[in-house]
């Protein structure tokens, strides 16, 4: 594994966060996130925040991978 | 490990015959191809049978049966009648235009045509927990070895492909913990459910058109040459996975159960396969076409064919509901809680 969190913007959906990392909400708590590799929601109409749940696939949003 | 089921036709008892049986005395079968290859009770039985062989096996038959050249050879036959059906039934269809760096975006598109029926929407708005309880039975026959049939990929990809699916994978199995092994979970689901989460425990219970389901992933996993429709599989099934689990944990929700223990697959499943649906359609797919450009129509195959099979599969259970009958081969004496 790498020493440094990365960050990835995939096509159409969330940003994947791979790596040594810590989520945490605004007062500095712990979230739980359970799993290596996480999706953080991007399209905003996730059910689930700060976590990706799918719904960008049923709200047809769209947003490239590299910067715009 | 399962006990052997019934058979169900001239194929399937050829096969249960045998397994009794010492490996090495089988005989040529004639197999003629049903009017239904992609649902046919018999067909897919015999078909499941010979695959779990390289899965957990059966109860009671000599383990020696899995590399019996004359039971591959039938295995071949009907591999040849499934495959023939799989090309027939799709062969009005063409794949999306894509290139090695657009795979997802293809992807996204066969999920986008699906108007098969909405399975989900019906058990989250209106299905009753007996048709819950028949929905999870046929689940079982794949998610008591969830993620099973694609690991049969992992040796035959490299590189970004490989990194990607064993990425999927590891989360599949849990992470290193086996209380969260996704196979664990639906067992978990079962039974808080009430259900026996027995391995194999309700085969005799699933029509043909649901062990087919099983059976695409198996031979996809199984071939080294079908190796893109096998990634392609993956990545549909998981772009077509986080919306569905969530509603399936609101239908039992809305039946009353709250508990996290008959919830907790589904739940787990909106998180994972969000982060799932995208590593498998850009690292993975797309790593592949990028590394064997030509297997594109594979890849993009293995997701139509997915979809075609769990289209076929969500109307026979609809249709069964919409008239007030059991899905099962028979009605399954399901206890709920």
């Amino acid at each position: 594994m790498s020493e440094q969190a990365r960050i990835t913007p995939y096509r159409d959906g969330p940003l994947l966060v791979r790596g040594p990392f810590v989520l945490t909400d605004q007062d500095g708590n712990r979230i739980d996130v359970g799993r290596r590799t996480v999706a953080l929601c991007r399209c905003g109409r996730s059910q689930s925040k700060p976590f990706c749940d799918g719904t960008h696939r049923l709200v047809d949003w769209r947003a490239p991978s590299r910067p715009e | 490990m399962p006990r052997l089921p019934e058979p169900r036709g001239s194929i399937s008892a050829v096969v249960l015959e045998a397994l009794r049986r010492r490996p090495g005395r089988l005989g040529p079968v004639e197999v003629a191809t049903p009017d239904d290859p992609l649902a046919d009770d018999d067909l897919h039985l015999a078909l499941y049978c010979l695959y779990e062989l390289h899965y957990r096996g059966f109860d009671d038959v000599d383990e020696r049966w899995e590399w019996d050249l004359g039971l591959l050879g039938l295995r071949a036959r009907l591999e040849e009648v499934f495959e023939q059906g799989l090309q027939e039934a799709l062969s009005d269809w063409r794949p999306p235009g894509a290139d090695p760096g657009t795979v997802d975006v293809a992807l996204r598109a066969i999920a986008d045509a699906d108007d098969g029926p909405s399975l989900s929407r019906w058990l989250e708005t209106r299905g009753t927990l007996e048709q819950f309880l028949e929905f999870v039975i046929h689940r079982s026959a794949y998610q008591l070895k969830e993620a099973d049939p694609h690991s049969w990929a992992i040796p035959r990809l490299a590189g970004r492909a490989k990194a990607a699916l064993v990425e999927i994978q590891a989360d599949e199995y849990g992470g290193g913990d086996p209380d969260r092994v996704h196979a664990q979970l639906f067992a978990n689901t079962m039974d808080a459910l009430g259900l026996d989460s027995t391995y194999g425990a309700y085969i005799d219970l699933l029509p043909g058109a649901t062990l087919a389901t099983v059976n695409l992933m198996s031979m996809f996993g199984l071939h080294r040459r079908l190796r893109g429709r096998i990634v392609g599989h993956l990545a549909l099934f998981e772009m077509a996975s986080s919306v569905p689990n969530r509603r399936y944990g609101n239908a039992l929700r809305r039946l009353g159960i709250d508990d996290p223990k008959a919830t907790g697959f589904y739940d787990e499943h909106v998180a994972a396969d969000a982060v799932h649906e995208s590593v498998a359609a850009v690292d993975l797919a797309g790593g592949l076409v990028r590394a064997e450009p030509e297997l594109l129509d594979d890849v993009l195959f293995g997701a139509r064919a997915l979809v075609e099979l769990e289209a076929r599969w969500a109307a026979m259970l609809l249709a069964a509901w919409e008239r007030g009958r059991s899905s099962l081969r028979r009605a399954a004496a399901v206890a709920a809680r």
